[in-house]
């Protein structure tokens, strides 16, 4: 690959302005609040494009080119299905509970409607989890810089982790809000001219389309059955695992976005989030998908005389991980190939920052403060956050170290989404709008169903059940996870005394006044803004079938 | 808080610039896509009209709060 110094100057000047962003944001960190929630005074579209952002990292961009040259337009429902209803319900039925119990975070939601030892196992599950995916993160994006550029993967992480603490240490929370949106419109602005330089070569759509085998080019179509398509999974599946377990488990529960959310200024803001979020998120497929199905098609018809794009691994099958960087270095000449880096680079950032700083609040707040060292001044905290900033990066990069030996990186991140994340959809859906549940139903249904999920994963390991694909297994293992996780907290909840009904009021849908939006502009009220997103994604379904 | 129209305008601008200065300076050779336009020096200047656009948005409309 021929990088240049115009290159590794663009990386720099992006790379100043995201320092800068945090230096200028640090003279507004004056106690813990600011660092943690930012204060609760940001404007919604810059927290909505930020809970975009913080889940856009190196590893979804890569993942999901990856799954677009492996399994076709079927990953357009990680999107369409799997994202957006559930980023409009968390916005529309769960945001009020979130932002109206002025929880600091979604743990300590959890504290404030069941039990101490509720949260207790939330904060380290999530703050296990977080450490990990930013670890996975960092090694996706370490990869790719030793692909092009020919770095040493600890160079690499070195630096990138480097300029993540740089920013985030600084400017807490704000600062990685606000660098998410600069950030999102690079990932736009340095993805675009790869898509449309493509499509301009293969052909347009008509000719990807005609390159591709016929199952890659419907979302739909081929989920009678799984033999019909390259997911090797059927609607079911498809709908209630990845689409209902999966994604409401994530885009509802998951504090690294709902944090964003959280750190909006009014109730409305908040509300609004996921809902601004939405939009672009439905297109996003356009953008990291196509180059996954260009890259394939180059591969399997490469232009006269050249080799095909992804080269073929010892197993017999397709390099897909790399998809995406070997198609940047396909088309991009030297500058526009800085500022194609640039992109994957800030896609690594805004979800490295997102991991940090959900895990700095949670550490500090749910069991720093909670279990270590209950009564001390606000100053304390605000270091405590400051030294888990560093910590929390350090384990990173150890996790990255970790990571090295998966075939499929975003297989593996589902994976742990099913043990963790699934269960919990369960714990606040009867939370939220079931006044019964209680402290130790809550507890111990969620501990049922991270064990049911695991016990999954065992028996497919084992051989005692199998499915086409990793990911229909995830999927399965994902609604296992939730149904026993529903069905031990019903059950343990009415054989345990509920807590009395002036302590849940802000905290369960039956207690809590509806949000007042009357005063709002119509075309700002959540369910107006809801509809409309969620009517613009049936109609993507339909084109795209 | 911070008026991020500031940043986003700037840093545009200015690897916009980087991009189609480079573009001029040294066309690139043979891509695998041919095209009317230097790649680079016709990005370069679709990235600095948004940059321009979001810096003179935020000069015109400044935000009630504070300044950059």
């Amino acid at each position: 690959m021929n990088v240049h110094w115009i290159d590794y100057a663009i990386l720099a000047t992006y790379a100043c302005f995201v320092v800068g962003i945090g230096l200028v944001l640090k003279r507004k960190v004056t106690d813990a609040e600011s660092f943690f929630i930012a204060g609760r005074q940001i404007p919604a579209w810059i927290t909505g494009l930020a809970f975009l952002s913080a889940n856009l990292g190196a590893l979804e961009v890569m993942g999901m080119a990856a799954n677009g040259a492996k399994y076709g337009l079927l990953t357009n429902h990680f999107y369409w299905v799997g994202a957006i209803p559930a980023m409009v319900f968390v916005g529309v039925f769960m945001m009020p509970f979130y932002y109206g119990s002025k929880a600091r975070s979604v743990p300590e939601y959890l504290k404030l409607r069941f039990d101490e030892k509720t949260r207790g196992l939330n904060a380290l599950t999530f703050a296990g989890m977080t450490v990990l995916a930013s670890g996975i993160n960092m090694f996706a994006m370490a990869k790719v810089f030793q692909l092009l550029l020919g770095w040493s993967m600890d160079a690499s992480i070195l630096v990138s982790a480097l300029v993540v603490l740089a920013y985030t240490i600084t400017g807490g929370l704000a600062s990685s809000i606000y660098n998410e949106v600069l950030q999102f419109f690079l990932i736009v602005f340095g993805f675009l001219p790869l898509v449309l330089l493509g499509l301009h070569d293969v052909g347009g759509w008509q000719g990807l389309s005609a390159k591709l085998p016929e199952g890659f080019i419907h979302a739909w179509s081929g989920l009678g059955s799984a033999a019909g398509n390259p997911m090797g999974i059927e609607w079911f599946g498809m709908v209630m695992g990845l689409g209902f377990v999966l994604s409401f488990g994530y885009w509802c529960t998951d504090f690294l976005v709902v944090q964003r959310a959280m750190a909006a200024e009014d109730m409305t803001a908040a509300r609004n989030t996921p809902l601004i979020a939405a939009v672009p998120k439905m297109l996003f497929p356009f953008l990291v998908i196509t180059p996954g199905l260009i890259a394939l098609a180059l591969t399997l018809h490469p232009a006269a005389g050249a080799a095909p794009l992804l080269q073929k691994l010892p197993d017999g099958t397709w390099d897909y991980n790399n998809a995406l960087p070997m198609l940047m270095g396909h088309y991009y000449p030297t500058g526009l190939l800085g500022l194609g880096l640039t992109a994957l680079l800030a896609s690594f950032m805004s979800g490295m920052a997102g991991n940090v700083t959900a895990f700095n609040t949670v550490w500090t707040y749910d069991i720093y403060q909670a279990y270590l060292r209950k009564e001390a001044p606000d100053a304390h905290y605000l270091w405590m956050g400051r030294v888990a900033t560093v910590v929390g990066i350090a384990l990173s990069v150890g996790a990255a170290y970790m990571a090295m030996n998966f075939n499929n990186i975003m297989d593996y991140l589902q994976l742990l989404f099913s043990f963790f994340n699934a269960p919990l959809f369960a714990t606040f859906l009867l939370g939220m709008f079931w006044q019964r549940a209680t402290g130790h139903g809550a507890f111990w249904g969620l501990m049922a169903g991270t064990v049911a999920a695991m016990g999954h994963y065992a028996a497919i390991k084992a051989g005692v059940t199998s499915y086409p694909s990793d990911m229909a297994g995830n999927f399965y293992g994902a609604i296992y996870a939730f149904v026993v996780c529903l069905a031990g907290t019903i059950t343990i909840s009415l054989v345990t005394r509920p807590r009395p009904a002036e302590e849940l009021a802000g905290l369960v849908w039956s207690l809590t006044p509806r949000p007042e939006s009357r005063d709002v502009a119509w075309h700002r009220r959540p369910a107006v803004v809801g509809a409309v997103v969620l009517a613009l994604t049936v109609a993507l379904n339909l084109m795209f079938w | 808080m911070l008026d991020l129209r500031w940043p986003i305008g700037l840093l545009f601008t200015l690897v916009g610039l980087m991009l189609a200065g480079w573009g001029l300076a040294r066309p690139h050779g043979t891509l695998p896509v041919t095209l009317a336009v230097d790649l680079n020096l016709g990005w370069g200047l679709v990235m600095t009209l948004f940059g321009a656009a979001m810096t003179g948005w935020a000069a015109l409309a400044p935000a009630p709060d504070d300044g950059p």
